[in-house]
């Protein structure tokens, strides 16, 4: 199991892209919140997914993270089909959610120390002495979580979804609640990822940021790619009036 | 398109036949239903000892078999739910579940009324009535559960783990009020089935054990078409409304 | 092997850290399972002649009231940072994840109950040094925990909560509430082995029966 996994983080130029999707639906009873999302991300690339509220960005990222099964189609990481090979699957993807997944009466090293051992992580304490370092995190990594201001915990939470150097992140709306500062450490994070290989998908409401290291865009409306572009050939100004067409309330 | 378009006569054509079938299985269980009435309240003697009060047996017992047939269902229909994942399991359990609520309260209403007589009040700990009891707080819990359930799939499945939990939990309530009623009253309870039965009894038990099932396999059938039809109207709406 | 005990030590770790700091489990369900013995001793007739009757209804009400309570806390304190999805995304089994908060649920029933027995005994003039009814103790805790944690993981996600879990278990949890009473009733008449082992066999069965189902179905009830 464990070589498998790490030939295929290596392996980035195998066939398989990194993130396959076929007619995705996700059916809350009798709402309908993915209306079927086909989608293919290969490796080493970023998709920037924006979408007025409401609009299925965060059930994708639930889906995609296998937090939510699908109701019908398929979710592939790496070629592994993310409901038989679950748990290869969930060892390839990080997670940076609207929740941080930390226990406030843990110290953020208790927190990242008790994931890491639910990920089998090898050497854990150098590996979270450097996420702690990158996310300068360095000063509070003793604290407990709760007495952690809200920027801080969100640092630690992408710290927590970094530890066991997934293959594919998975990423909600994450410079919410983060300053300028982390969110300048988290950009640059997020591109020495990409630069080794490794692919994001991520959510944001701000077309500046998304824009700044998507290889591709998308724009969910109503539980539907209503559009998506490759980032080389695309308008900028063009995109922003027609995302903010796409968000406008009303008719 | 053309094969949407095929596809969408197909299944009309299934509902259609599906139709015809539940219209001739209303028939017959309306007379079947007829039949048994008149069998089980009239034809059959009354009994030598309980005389005219032993003829709620010929109702009791098939609703009894019933209410387990209809649990039985809900537990099967539930393992394959969570095995394969298709909605038509989910709808057949669910259907099931409400059809079983509704009989294991007439076990108990059947029950007491039967026992009034025979026993001098409404409600002994017998392990029979003590399990339907317990039975019927389970599946009402599993209604319950359904209604008060997170939407869709999640639903669903909390449902199925409790309609497998619930029916496995049967038997070991069933022994478990054997071992506290001979606990508490030495020697066995006599049960109203104690006595001798005559083999014109047994016919009409046995007609009312098959009338119960046919039934109870109507009532299941339109319960699960309507509710197969309401996810299909839902899912139209939500796709092109 | 080690796939299975570490992360599910992890999970137990956790659960016992974040009780050992915060104590929003065990103190509280103490303090209600003193409340449901004094409020049943008001309700029934405390006379001494009474007492065989009434103490292992009292025990076993307190109890299980409790552990109900007990159960509520252990899923409401994952939900409110998002901790069960955190749980969800790691690569371990989900019969792993199960049996971790299991036993943590587990150890806070019995530290509490083991707390109450005393108070119990005093009261009630109960006689604690039965092993058999250790055992019982030991094995009915088990599996109130063991369908308890299903039906919490379950209870949590829906509308009603606090109303769905007792009613959840409760009907559920009937033959080893039965086995439980009997068994503390036999103890209380100073009976011997043999009539109680026949309740910490059902209580076994009970145990084994749901414990194997409960970690087969966890996961399918953590995914939205």
């Amino acid at each position: 199991m464990d070589t498998k996994s790490a030939t295929l983080h290596q392996d980035n130029t195998s066939a398989s892209p990194a993130l396959e999707v076929r007619g995705l639906v996700k059916s809350y009873g009798a709402h309908l919140a993915l209306k079927g999302i086909d989608l293919v991300l290969p490796w080493g690339q970023a998709l920037a997914m924006f979408g007025p509220n409401g609009s299925g960005k965060t059930t994708l990222i639930k889906v995609l993270a296998t937090l939510a099964r699908p109701t019908e189609g398929q979710v592939r990481i790496a070629g592994l089909d993310q409901r038989r090979h679950a748990a290869l699957a969930r060892r390839l993807i990080g997670v940076v959610g609207h929740n941080t997944f930390l226990y406030d009466d843990l110290t953020a090293r208790e927190n990242l120390r008790f994931y890491a051992r639910m990920f089998g992580v090898t050497k854990p304490d150098e590996r979270i002495a450097g996420l702690g370092e990158a996310l300068g995190l360095a000063l509070h990594l003793d604290r407990r979580v709760r007495t952690l201001s809200h920027g801080l915990q969100k640092r630690v939470g992408i710290a927590r979804a970094l530890l066991h150097d997934p293959s594919l992140l998975l990423l909600d709306e994450p410079e919410t609640g983060l300053d300028p500062e982390a969110a300048a450490l988290l950009e640059s994070l997020l591109r020495r990822h990409l630069e080794r290989g490794g692919s994001l998908v991520f959510t944001t409401h701000s077309v500046e940021r998304g824009l700044a290291i998507a290889s591709r865009v998308a724009v969910l409306r109503e539980g539907r790619i209503a559009y998506t572009e490759e980032r080389a050939s695309l308008d900028v100004q063009a995109f922003q009036e027609l995302y903010q067409r796409f968000t406008r309330v009303g008719p | 398109m053309a094969t949407l378009e095929a596809a969408k006569e197909t299944r009309g054509a299934a509902v259609l036949g599906m139709g015809m079938v539940r219209t001739a299985l209303l028939g017959v269980t309306a007379v079947m239903v007829a039949v048994t009435l008149y069998l089980g309240l009239l034809w059959a003697p009354p009994d030598a000892i309980m005389g005219d009060v032993q003829r709620i047996f010929y109702f009791h017992v098939p609703i009894a078999w019933v209410g387990f047939l209809a649990f039985g269902i809900v537990f099967v229909a539930s393992i394959a739910y969570l095995v394969k994942g298709t909605d038509g399991w989910d709808h057949l359990a669910y259907s099931a579940a409400e059809i079983g609520v509704l009989f294991a309260t007439l076990i108990l209403v059947t029950g007491s009324i039967w026992g009034k007589p025979v026993w001098g009040v409404w409600w002994q700990w017998t392990p029979q009535l003590t399990t339907s009891l317990i039975l019927w707080f389970i599946y009402l819990a599993y209604l319950l559960l359904r209604i008060y359930g997170p939407a869709g799939g999640q639903g669903a499945r909390y449902a199925a783990v409790l309609g497998i939990i619930g029916f496995i939990d049967v038997p070991i309530v069933y022994f478990s009020s054997i071992l506290w009623r001979e606990w508490l009253h030495p020697g066995k309870v006599v049960g109203p089935a104690g006595g001798s039965v005559e083999p014109s009894m047994m016919v009409v038990l046995m007609v009312s054990l098959v009338t119960s099932t046919v039934l109870f396999s109507y009532l299941l059938l339109e319960r699960y078409t309507l509710r197969k039809a309401t996810a299909t109207v839902e899912r139209m709406w939500q796709l092109h409304g | 092997m080690s796939a299975f005990w570490r992360p599910m030590l992890a999970v137990l770790w956790k659960d016992l850290m974040l009780e050992a700091r915060s104590r929003e489990v065990v103190a509280p369900m103490l303090l209600f399972a003193l409340l449901v013995v004094v409020v049943f001793t008001f309700a029934v007739d405390p006379r001494p002649a009474l007492v065989a009757a009434v103490a292992p209804g009292a025990l076993w009400v307190s109890f299980t009231f409790a552990g109900i309570l007990g159960l509520t806390r252990t899923f409401a304190l994952e939900k409110e940072k998002g901790g069960m999805e955190g749980l969800m995304l790691t690569p371990v089994g989900r019969d792993v994840l199960y049996t971790g908060k299991l036993l943590g649920s587990f150890l806070f029933m019995l530290l509490a109950e083991a707390v109450m027995l005393p108070v119990f005994a005093a009261l009630f003039n109960f006689p604690l040094l039965v092993p058999g009814f250790w055992v019982l103790l030991v094995l009915a805790t088990l599996g109130f925990a063991a369908v308890g944690v299903i039906f919490s993981a379950m209870a949590v996600n829906t509308r009603a909560r606090e109303i769905m879990l007792p009613v959840l278990f409760f009907p559920i949890a009937v033959p080893v509430i039965i086995a439980a009473v009997q068994a503390t009733g036999s103890v209380v008449r100073g009976e011997g082995w043999s009539e109680y082992s026949r309740w910490i066999a059902l209580t076994s069965v009970f145990d084994v029966v749901f414990l194997a189902v409960a970690a087969t179905t966890f996961g399918f009830v953590l995914e939205e």
